[in-house]
């Protein structure tokens, strides 16, 4: 088991020094190859033409005339290592590792950007996840357990209408009927859980519900068609034929067994999960990653882009990672 | 699952009656292709030490019966009606709880392929305990030792290390040996076993078999044994029962069946199997045409389209007509419109040769 954890972890770091160096190439190299430098998107406007002194010495400054090894050993040694930052005039900043640069057009380091926004998408996510998961397992078991049943049709029938309907619909009318006009939930964006859990709550139930309606529709049709070809298997047979009450057949020998794809498939919902909540953050005013993301894209703002990437890269690699070793505890055929 | 001929729900049969008694017993499925008759009017008798064998070929109706008698039918679309008495229990009327408490504890099975009737997540040895917890009051822990027993005396080696082994790591004849295990920890007093040896190579057959033999000796349970290999009855059972079509064709004592089989449908089944002790043929002889529709059941005998006697009885009786089963000459009972002294004078001059 540790070898196996071993090797998946010495896997995950190879994949992730391939996402830095894809990164690093992408994000500092199309710039180039545009006959515009990587500086303006670095820093922003720079009152100075290309051929000055003043601008050849930002260039010089930043690191831009340094070969493409060494401005890339530049960038990975900050992330490892840490680095000082400085503009020349101001006092120097020391950021440590992981460091992710400076945002000259927001004043802030990546990281402590990239520190206000986790928590906010954390909470989306896991509460998310967890609502998805539980509805759509559900869901998906009884309508297998009676196909063709009312409790099926319903269960199914739902489910196609909640991956029809886009999270820019269901979001603001779930934010119509119960915030503007019954007035249950507050009209608040997020509150952070430290602060005040029970607001906390109330301002996360509806991106919740609206964002795990889509993906439980999802696990919902998954679940069932896996639950379905499981009843169907000789053991449950023979789980019947020693007399197991109809509930410990079903969970026990059923569920156990369906479940183990939709364990897979969580892992990689969850990791592509994070970056890709832009729309139910925009709805309900909340500034996660996604939103950061997509603010620092309009502003051109490398540094937070690269520092997003890489973030959304380790999770989604993380992810990964737990759904592997999980998989080896659920099916022991699968060589540890 | 309503039906007129089933009896009122936890009767009580006359204490005197047989151990096992499946009276006109019919499994029918409905499909969108009509009602499929797998089993239909099916009756037989067996006692407490006594192992019957039903022999037939695939969809014969051999596990459709068995699955009846231990009410695994329950709960799908299956139509079963007729009447089963285990030990004073009707069993086709019993509820879907009355049978869990039967099932595993009362009567057991053993499935024909053990890979994939064994959960493949789960230690072979948590899932013989989970058998026995079910129907015992004791503590894991004891239901642990009872299990390592079970599992040495079907002759696992190691049992209490080879207890937390997963179904992979067993090899074809130690996880059959574990099925059956798993099958008698709760020492059943009525066994099945659905081709018990089919999916194992022919070394290991004799041995589960010798195992099932000795196991039902000790337990002095009553054991039916479903197969399609004639030698396994021989060696085997006490009584047998051919099955042809969802129907009983011939069935009696093993020695008196063997010896004179009545029944055109058993010669071919007979005349299919490959011996040993004879001098060798060509080829062995096919019974020709396919097993008939459960759908449309034939007319008249179920088997008239695939026996080669047909023209021996007058007035085509054999497509318009449903023989019943009458008792034979020595002793057994036969599906056949053949006069019987006519029957054992074509075995002797027509069949015995070709054996």
């Amino acid at each position: 088991m540790v070898r196996f954890i071993l090797v998946r972890l010495l896997g995950a770091v190879v994949v992730l020094w391939v996402v830095s160096v894809v990164t690093f190439l992408i994000f500092q190299l199309a710039p180039a190859l545009s006959h515009t430098s990587p500086v303006y998107y670095y820093i922003g406007k720079i009152p100075f033409p290309q051929d000055s002194i003043q601008f050849k010495a930002l260039v010089h400054r930043f690191g831009f005339d340094l070969p493409l090894y060494a401005q890339y050993w530049h960038f990975l040694s900050g992330i490892l290592f840490g680095q000082t930052i400085t503009d020349g005039v101001s006092t120097p900043i020391q950021c440590g590792a992981p460091c992710f640069g400076y945002s000259f057009r927001q004043n802030q380091l990546v990281g402590t950007l990239l520190l206000q926004a986790a928590p906010v998408s954390i909470s989306l996510c896991v509460g998310a996840a967890i609502l998805w998961l539980i509805g759509g397992v559900t869901v998906g078991t009884f309508s297998a357990l009676k196909p063709g049943s009312f409790v099926d049709r319903v269960g199914m029938t739902g489910s196609l209408a909640a991956v029809s309907l886009p999270i820019f619909f269901t979001g603001p009318l779930l934010l119509l009927v119960f915030v503007y006009t019954l007035g249950w939930l507050p009209d608040v964006s997020y509150v952070p859980i430290t602060q005040d859990p029970l607001q906390w709550l109330r301002s996360m139930i509806l991106p919740w519900l609206s964002l795990a309606f889509l993906y439980a529709a999802l696990y919902a049709r998954l679940t069932r068609a896996n639950m379905m070809e499981t009843m169907g298997e000789d053991y449950i047979r023979t789980a019947r034929a020693k007399g197991l009450p109809r509930r410990a057949v079903v969970v026990r020998h059923g569920l156990r067994a369906a479940l183990t794809p939709v364990v897979t498939i969580f892992g990689i919902d969850i990791g592509m999960l994070i970056g890709s909540t832009v729309i139910t953050e925009t709805v309900f005013n909340l500034r996660g990653l996604g939103y950061l993301s997509i603010q620092s894209i309009q502003q051109q703002d490398l540094p937070v882009i690269m520092g997003v990437t890489i973030v959304a890269a380790v999770v989604l690699v993380l992810a990964n990672l737990i759904v592997d070793i999980l998989y080896a505890v659920i099916d022991p055929r699968v060589t540890v | 699952m309503s039906t007129p001929q089933t009896a009122p729900a936890g009767a009580q049969a006359p204490t005197s009656g047989p151990f096992l008694r499946v009276e006109d017993l019919r499994v029918h499925f409905p499909t969108d292709d009509g009602l499929v008759k797998s089993v239909d009017g099916l009756s037989f008798e067996l006692e407490r030490g006594e192992v019957l064998g039903i022999v037939g070929e695939s969809g014969s109706g051999k596990s459709v019966t068995s699955q009846a008698i231990m009410g695994l039918h329950k709960g799908s679309r299956a139509k079963v009606s007729g009447e089963i008495w285990l030990d004073g229990h009707e069993l086709v009327s019993a509820s879907e709880d009355e049978m869990r408490a039967l099932r595993g504890n009362d009567m057991a099975m053993i499935f024909q392929d053990p890979l994939s009737s064994l959960h493949p997540f789960y230690s072979v040895g948590s899932q013989i305990s989970e058998a026995y917890l079910v129907h015992n009051k004791v503590t894991k822990k004891q239901a642990r030792a009872e299990s390592i027993a079970m599992l040495e005396k079907v002759g696992i080696p190691n049992a209490s290390s080879r207890y937390d082994d997963f179904p992979h790591q067993f090899s074809g004849g130690m996880r059959q040996r574990a099925m059956i295990a798993m099958a008698l920890i709760c020492q059943p007093k009525l066994l099945i076993a659905d081709e018990p040896t089919t999916a194992l190579d022919v070394t290991v057959q004799a041995q589960i078999l010798e195992l099932i033999k000795s196991l039902h000796e000790e337990l002095n349970s009553a054991v039916i044994l479903i197969t399609h290999d004639l030698g396994v009855v021989a060696e085997t059972c006490d009584k047998v029962l051919v099955m042809y079509g969802g129907q009983c064709v011939e069935k009696g004592q093993v020695e008196d069946l063997f010896d004179r089989p009545e029944m055109p449908y058993t010669w071919g089944l007979l005349g299919s199997m490959p011996r040993m002790d004879r001098a060798r043929q060509a080829r062995l002889t096919p019974i020709k045409g396919q097993p008939p529709s459960l759908i449309n059941v034939p007319s008249g005998c179920v088997f008239h389209a695939r026996c080669p006697f047909v023209d021996r009885v007058d007035g085509n009786r054999c497509v318009t007509e449903h023989p019943a089963l009458l008792l034979a000459t020595g002793g057994h009972e036969v599906r056949c419109h053949i006069p019987s002294d006519e029957r054992l004078a074509i075995l002797q001059d027509e069949i015995l040769p070709t054996l």
